[in-house]
């Protein structure tokens, strides 16, 4: 069962388009990872999906409503969720504070999804009363990982999770993320790091100059020649 | 014994002449940066227009206090200032939220970098110089100016009731011979200083007045309302989100329309507050005002700029150096120091007429050695 359909998307910045008939699916609770060389508009697949950038060709649905036209904050209404990059916390406000601006939108009692992140990430809860600011960099991803989750989200959208954060807070990200997977959220990763995304991923997509190349299970596509020896480094 | 007397004459003095006048201005001076404050945390740029906001809301203020004396009420023991506080407040946030509108708005619109706001914003301060003196004119008024009636048109005896003896008095008009009355609203006073030394009998002593007391106490109580607002409401946790990082905020759905609402709402009525507590204590003049801007940058600055904690304890450490270093110090050197070591002439750092250097000073050693002031970091 589809739950994101974004089909043939072509837009970028202004100026020259980054996405040419770009396509990109995810299944209701499954793991897709987007991988390609630098440049390849990895992330801006991902911006377009949520709404950052205008598309001039496109559709983008979302369980079968067309979202293509609405605002970022409409469609977090539609179950999508994006972690961006960087500064993607509140560094001045407490970890609890962090959690209850994810859930703005929602006017019902939030505790109960407070406690879920917590359960997800013990080490929020410990830090619960501290500075966002002051959160380790590993730490500071389970937050915003936590952030998003706060609007039960059916779609978890996460730009570069392991972008600067050591080998081993990288695994350990890694492992959340499939704790994550275990609630039944669907999640779409644009990674830098392929292989190790790959080897979590239930699908992949390969983009190269803002074209689908390869598409296929994780597995399948770890096992490319091809793939391995443009984008895994042999 | 005698060495204790001159002692605690000498810190009577000091706290008339020294404390007491620097908490209020203090107050005044915290509550002007708290609102620049958190229009430069949110809104991002210096609200030069800050100064003659709080003229407009202190000759709010004035007019309705003008008007309620010369239809021949008083609110004594009140200060008639406070009276119409709240609808000083009113005006001056829609004063604000118009001024938003219709020239903020646009430059936000099409992103402009600070600079064009800052300059907008000296276009709004201009503006604001202009509409202030074109209602009630340059020259000082007080809230408590004589008024003059004729004998039949009011009731003298409740007057006197109300005001005092000294208050009301009886003249014969010189050109028209008739008999008019005079009132001049007196202020509510604790006790004065002469008070004080008879009662405690020392050579020295210090009075208290209403809005000394009302002018501290609501800038204490605005402070922790406002604090209370920032860290436990669902809009002011939105507005420290905002501040902090207007993208996540706008993914997380904070509505900046809103933010962008209560801001000036709070600034509005902040700045409304401090210039009426202002004209109470010093009299109404829209140049002092405009003069203020500058104690008021440095309070901002030397606290951090986007901290509204170190706004007030900018606004006081700017009070206390411009009046501990205007004083004239003779008296304290003349009870401290062995009568062969008398001080004749004056002993003063500077004269009051400099005190604007003093902000001056703090402010360029602050941008010197601590450019991000006292509390370091990110805005809130």
């Amino acid at each position: 069962m589809t739950l994101l359909k974004a089909i043939k998307m072509s837009g970028g910045y202004g100026g020259a388009d980054i996405l040419k008939n770009c396509t990109i699916e995810v299944d209701r609770g499954e793991i897709v990872v987007i991988v390609g060389p630098n440049g390849a508009g990895k992330s801006t697949a991902m911006k377009a999906i949520f709404g950052m950038i205008e598309l001039h060709n496109g559709s983008i649905q979302m369980d079968g409503v067309e979202i293509s036209k609405i605002a970022p904050q409409q469609r977090v209404r539609h179950g999508m969720a994006f972690v961006p990059q960087s500064n993607n916390v509140f560094h001045s406000l407490t970890v609890e504070e962090n959690l209850e601006m994810g859930a703005f939108l929602r006017r019902d009692n939030l505790t109960e999804s407070i406690n879920e992140v917590f359960k997800l990430f013990p080490v929020l809860q410990e830090k619960r009363q501290q500075m966002a600011g002051e959160l380790s960099g590993g730490q500071r991803q389970q937050l915003a990982f936590g952030r998003a989750l706060m609007t039960n989200p059916t779609l978890l959208m996460l730009d570069e999770p392991t972008a600067g954060v050591s080998p081993n807070v990288m695994d350990e990200l890694f492992n959340r993320i499939l704790e994550i997977k275990e609630t039944h959220i669907a999640i779409l990763i644009v990674e830098q790091n392929a292989r190790q995304a790959l080897s979590i991923a239930d699908r992949g997509y390969v983009l190269v100059n803002g074209e689908n190349r390869h598409t296929g299970s994780g597995k399948m596509l770890l096992a490319n020649s091809q793939v391995r020896r443009s984008f895994l480094g042999g | 014994m005698e060495y204790l007397v001159d002692l605690a004459n000498a810190f009577l003095w000091m706290f008339n002449f020294l404390i007491l006048p620097a908490l209020t201005y203090g107050s005044t001076l915290a509550l002007g940066a708290l609102g620049v404050t958190l229009i430069f945390g949110i809104l991002r740029f210096a609200h030069f227009a800050h100064g003659d906001m709080m003229a407009f809301g202190a000759m709010i203020s004035l007019i309705g206090v003008e008007l309620l004396n010369r239809f021949g009420y008083f609110s004594y023991p009140i200060p008639a200032g406070l009276l119409f506080l709240p609808i000083a407040m009113i005006l001056t946030v829609l004063l604000a939220l118009v001024l938003d509108q219709t020239v903020y708005k646009y430059y936000r619109r099409v992103k402009s970098p600070p600079v064009v706001f800052v300059m907008a914003s000296i276009g709004v301060m201009f503006l604001l110089n202009g509409l202030t003196r074109l209602i009630k004119g340059p020259e000082l008024s007080v809230f408590n100016a004589q008024q003059t009636f004729s004998v039949e048109s009011i009731n003298v005896s409740s007057l006197i009731k109300q005001l005092g003896e000294r208050a009301v008095r009886i003249k014969t008009d010189f050109s028209t011979k008739e008999d008019i009355v005079q009132v001049t609203e007196p202020e509510f006073i604790f006790f004065t200083v002469r008070e004080f030394k008879a009662a405690t009998g020392f050579a020295e002593g210090f009075g208290l007045d209403l809005i000394q007391v009302t002018t501290f106490v609501s800038a204490v109580v605005i402070f922790l309302g406002l604090y209370f607002f920032l860290k436990r409401t669902r809009t002011g946790k939105a507005m420290r989100a905002y501040s902090d990082n207007e993208e996540l905020a706008l993914l997380s759905g904070i509505d900046p329309q809103r933010v962008v609402f209560f801001t000036w709402t709070i600034a509005g009525c902040l700045a409304a507050v401090a210039g009426t507590m202002y004209g109470l204590d010093k009299g109404y003049k829209p140049f002092t005002y405009f003069q203020m801007l500058l104690p008021i940058f440095a309070a901002t600055i030397v606290g951090g700029i986007g901290h509204p904690q170190g706004a007030i304890i900018g606004g006081y450490l700017i009070a206390f150096s411009e009046i501990v270093i205007t004083a004239n110090y003779k008296k304290v050197a003349n009870y401290l120091l062995p009568e062969q070591l008398e001080v004749v002439g004056n002993l003063q750092l500077l004269g009051t007429e400099y005190k604007f250097s003093v902000s001056f000073l703090i402010l360029v050693i602050v941008l010197l050695f601590r450019p991000t002031g006292i509390f370091r970091g990110k805005v809130f």
